[in-house]
């Protein structure tokens, strides 16, 4: 069941809302709209489910409409139209009152300013929801001092928060949204105005905490680096409209148009395309005991290849077996391929990261064999260029054989 | 020719005729207000009213504003003008009391809703541009001769800064704060009181200095119509053509000004208070 899911979700901003509304439902554009009615149409026709427990980022540049359709979430800005649906229960057909709950005890936000007050200390804003909530004093502070033990920012209880640097107080605003327990997290852009060592370190620690508390996160960016870092799924904005969701795997391997390729190809890929995406699925192997030496060699020879993945007949990986040592086994009439297998090879598995592969490739030149973690079946083969294209972040388009044939034969 | 003094004329009676008894009824209570205030003020000896507002001087600001408090107010008491002085405090206490009551929520009525900030504002750019002996005639007419009247027109008078500097402060609290505290379901009764009140406290009480010192300024305006204290005596040093009566009185209200202006100020500026 899916904890939070949004409908259709739209928002126009202008005076006549209804009629840009009836105009977007004919299907037209933004721009007629907009040149009809004078209405800006901030988010069209969101719909996405987010589960308990995930972490979901909505990615896009500034104008996209993701900050909109997350203030759309809580209605600190009204949707024009759609739903938004919490535990089975529309937030977008509640009454004041109970908005207030909601927003009291389910959803709490986290600002990229901060929002925090300067009049107060560090303890007294991380207690404020608590406090509006009518929570007596003592229970309040109890509860926020164990929250800011969480965000590391024991012993700054009693600064006032002016005095704090910008992670410092990034922290004060997570605790403040962290105090009222709520079920689901909404950060908006929240480590955008933090440099870049601290905005890393902060990602690593929201990793950490969720790895704790698995809350449902509804995090906003304007940078796919973060939102790959981060989420589980992300979803990514233009113009008002979500145009892929997805794994961040997803995102990088197929990005759904030209817009968000180009978004992927500045990401910094080795950390997160994976052998699986990456292997051949169904290479030419030389089986062991089945394939002797006379047939592996006619299997090179038919692929062009100098060396080729040795398995049992049960598929399971054993080693690499070289031309030039087939060639000196057919000299000695043997048939066995046996002493020609080279043992010992390091093996990636299907989630293993291009980052981990490189070594192997260091190491000795030859394809990285992809192995089930459990049976040790071979289910692949990542050839050197596909990571020497992943890591140089050079596209296939441009990598003519001339290029690669010198790079391979550098590293051989 | 328009005359449309007449029909100003003609409201003011209608006024007079039909809220007499709510007139009167003002008048009671702004007179018992000036009066204890002003009663509260004359009970201990001067060196002791002297010695409670140069503590207060100390405590707020710094030794200089202190000893000029020292030295400023035994000077008046020196010159025979203590009992004038306090009347004229009185006054402008009481008055600048009763503007903050109307014009601080004035002004947060108008930051919360723009259609009544737009209602709002003619009406203070009249009051403050209108010259202030002009206050005096429905002064006289709804409340006789004496203090009320001089505490009203003060009131008037001194009220614009007040609201204008509440709806500065409040819009001026950062959209940000403001948002966040509604994510986290703040009723706007707590809004108001936990964070704008708060966050705007520092130009809210810029706008009490300035009432302050607006209310000062009528005191010899209020002495037209009897309200007796510091501006008497300066009416009289002009009426008479005395020219040290003018300028005693005139000093005294100067010196009253200044200490009224550096404590107040001291409250909305970052605070220098020592233990």
């Amino acid at each position: 069941m899916s904890k939070l899911k949004i409908k259709d979700l739209t928002l126009i901003f202008g005076k006549e809302k209804e009629k840009a509304l009836s105009l977007l439902k004919q299907g037209k554009t933004k721009a007629e709209i907009l040149s009809e009615t004078g209405c800006t149409v901030a988010v069209k026709n969101a719909s996405f489910d987010i589960e308990e427990g995930e972490f979901f980022v909505i990615m896009g540049l500034s104008g996209s409409g993701k900050s909109s359709l997350l203030r759309c979430l809580n209605r600190l800005i009204e949707p024009t139209s759609g739903s938004v649906v919490l535990n089975e229960r529309n937030i977008t057909s509640l009454a004041d009152l109970e908005l207030q709950a909601v927003r009291r005890k389910e959803m709490a936000m986290v600002f990229q300013n901060f929002g925090l007050l300067p009049h107060r200390t560090v303890l007294e804003n991380v207690a404020f929801g608590l406090e509006l909530q009518d929570i007596p004093k003592e229970e309040r502070e109890e509860k926020a001092k164990a929250v800011i033990d969480l965000v590391s920012l024991g012993g700054y209880e009693n600064q006032h928060t002016g005095e704090l640097s910008g992670g410092m107080q990034q922290r004060v605003g997570l605790a403040r949204a962290l105090a009222n327990d709520p079920e689901i997290l909404l950060m908006d852009e929240a480590f955008s105005a933090l440099d870049p060592l601290i905005r890393t370190q902060m990602q690593d620690e929201l990793i950490d905490l969720q790895e704790k508390m698995h809350r449902t996160i509804v995090f906003i960016t304007h940078d796919l680096d973060e939102a790959i870092r981060l989420g589980d799924r992300i979803a990514i904005m233009k113009d008002g409209e979500i145009i892929q969701i997805g794994t961040p795997e997803d995102i990088l391997t197929n990005p759904a148009t030209d817009y968000v390729s180009s978004f992927v190809e500045k990401v910094d890929r080795k950390s997160i395309v994976t052998a699986a995406s990456l292997m051949f699925d169904k290479p030419t192997v030389a089986i062991f005991k089945k394939d002797g030496v006379e047939g592996s060699l006619r299997k090179m020879r038919a692929s062009g290849l100098t060396s080729l993945p040795a398995v049992s007949v049960d598929k399971a990986f054993l080693g690499f077996v070289y031309l030039k040592d087939l060639l000196e086994l057919k000299a000695q009439k043997e048939h066995t391929i046996e002493k020609a297998i080279i043992r010992d090879i390091p093996v990636a598995y299907a989630e293993t990261t291009v980052e981990q592969m490189l070594p192997f490739i260091a190491e000795n030149g030859r394809a990285v064999p992809v192995v089930d973690e459990k049976t040790n079946k071979l289910i692949g083969i990542v050839a050197q260029t596909s990571l020497l294209i992943e890591t140089t972040g050079a596209s296939w388009e441009n990598v003519t054989g001339n290029t690669i044939d010198n790079l391979q034969k550098e590293i051989v | 020719m328009i005359h449309i003094g007449t029909y100003i004329e003609q409201f003011i009676n209608w006024l007079v005729l039909n809220f007499g008894a709510f007139f009167d009824l003002i008048k009671v209570e702004v007179e018992s207000v000036v009066n204890s205030v002003e009663w509260v003020l004359m009970l201990p000896p001067f060196y002791v009213v002297i010695a409670l507002i140069a503590l207060l001087a100390w405590k707020r600001t710094g030794w200089g504003v202190t000893l000029f408090t020292i030295f400023g107010l035994t000077l008046i008491w020196a010159m025979g003008y203590w009992d004038q002085t306090m009347t004229t405090l009185a006054l402008i206490l009481s008055a600048a009391f009763i503007a903050l009551l109307m014009g601080i929520p004035l002004g947060i009525l108008a930051a919360k809703k723009p259609m009544a900030g737009r209602m709002i504002r003619p009406v203070l750019d009249l009051m403050q541009t209108m010259p202030a002996f002009v206050y005096l005639i429905p002064a006289v007419l709804f409340f006789g001769l004496g203090k009320v009247p001089g505490a009203f027109a003060t009131v008037i008078f001194a009220m614009p800064p007040a609201v204008r500097l509440t709806t500065l402060g409040i819009s001026q609290v950062p959209k940000d704060i403001v948002e966040a505290t509604r994510s986290f379901g703040a009723t706007s009764r707590q809004l108001l009181f936990k964070v704008e009140l708060p966050l705007a406290l520092p130009t809210i009480l810029a706008g009490v200095n300035q009432t302050i010192m607006m209310a000062l300024s009528m005191v010899v305006i209020s002495a037209m119509i009897a309200a007796g204290g510091l501006g008497e005596v300066v009416l009289k040093g002009i009426t008479q053509l005395k020219i040290g009566l003018g300028f005693e009185g005139g000093i005294a209200v100067v010196i009253l000004a200044v200490i009224l202006d550096r404590i107040t100020q001291s409250f909305g500026t970052k605070k220098v208070g020592r233990a």
